[in-house]
């Protein structure tokens, strides 16, 4: 699935990467514990998380994850744009409780890392 | 080829700084992207440690053509049972380093399944030193 289809089905908002719509995804992991995020070996997974700080952003450039959905309708601060940006990451901000994304999501296809 | 990064102990703004600037470095030395994995989660769990815990920390990295040798070393208050420190879910973290997503007893036992080397030495109230080693072209 691409970004894009992803952004529909879970009625989600962009807040940086626009131009990386196209990229394709199809695992997923959900966590607001990034120590558990750093244990994961599978690369290139959407990373759907209530934890709004810059750590977040850090945790997926270290793990190798280049698209996040921020849920619960959490505010994405300047600071976690601008490190995205530097990134080339996407992230994403959902009004929908992480249940909600992660069962749209798996029902659509995209996979468990686990 | 050798590199010294410094890490400003309990300032979370800036934690990761240090493990960016290495695994920049070791993109453009074009290795392979599951070393550069395994070296940039076990490096950046050793940096967080460091902003979790101490006061303030060296990272020295020394890379040649066969591993690369990563040495954090931090002045604070030291480990006092490293045995218990090594123990899935044991943390003595406050609650503002678990407000950050960390904090949950999985950064010493992570370090230790993605490097092939971790030498641990602390003294209580002095400070403590991680020691990874990653060797290039070993699977």
């Amino acid at each position: 699935m691409i970004i894009s289809e992803v952004l529909k089905l879970i009625d989600g908002k962009i807040v940086a990467g626009e131009k990386y719509l196209s990229r394709e995804v199809s695992k997923a992991f959900s966590s607001d514990l990034m120590s558990d995020v750093l244990t994961l070996d599978t690369d290139e997974i959407l990373l759907i998380t209530g934890l709004i700080n810059v750590q977040t952003i850090r945790t997926a450039e270290m793990a190798e994850i280049s698209c996040i959905a921020f849920v619960r309708n959490k505010k994405v601060t300047k600071e976690m744009v601008s490190l995205a940006e530097v990134n080339h990451m996407v992230l994403i901000e959902c009004a929908s409780s992480m249940f909600s994304v992660s069962g749209k999501l798996y029902q659509a296809g995209i996979q468990p890392v686990f | 080829m050798h590199a010294q990064y410094e890490i400003q102990g309990g300032d979370f703004t800036k934690a990761g700084l240090a493990s960016s600037e290495v695994k920049k470095m070791l993109k453009q030395l074009n290795l392979d992207p599951k070393i550069i994995k395994r070296i940039a989660v076990a490096m950046y769990e050793a940096e967080v440690n460091v902003v979790a815990h101490a006061y303030h920390g060296i990272m020295d990295i020394e890379l040649n053509t066969e591993k690369i040798i990563i040495k954090v070393q931090d002045t604070g208050p030291g480990i006092a049972d490293i045995d218990k420190a090594m123990e899935e879910g044991f943390s003595t973290a406050s609650k503002e380093v678990r407000e950050m997503g960390f904090g949950a007893g999985m950064g010493l036992p992570n370090i230790k399944k993605n490097a092939d080397e971790l030498i641990l030495n602390s003294k209580i109230n002095k400070g403590t030193e991680v020691k990874l080693v990653f060797y290039l072209n070993h699977q």
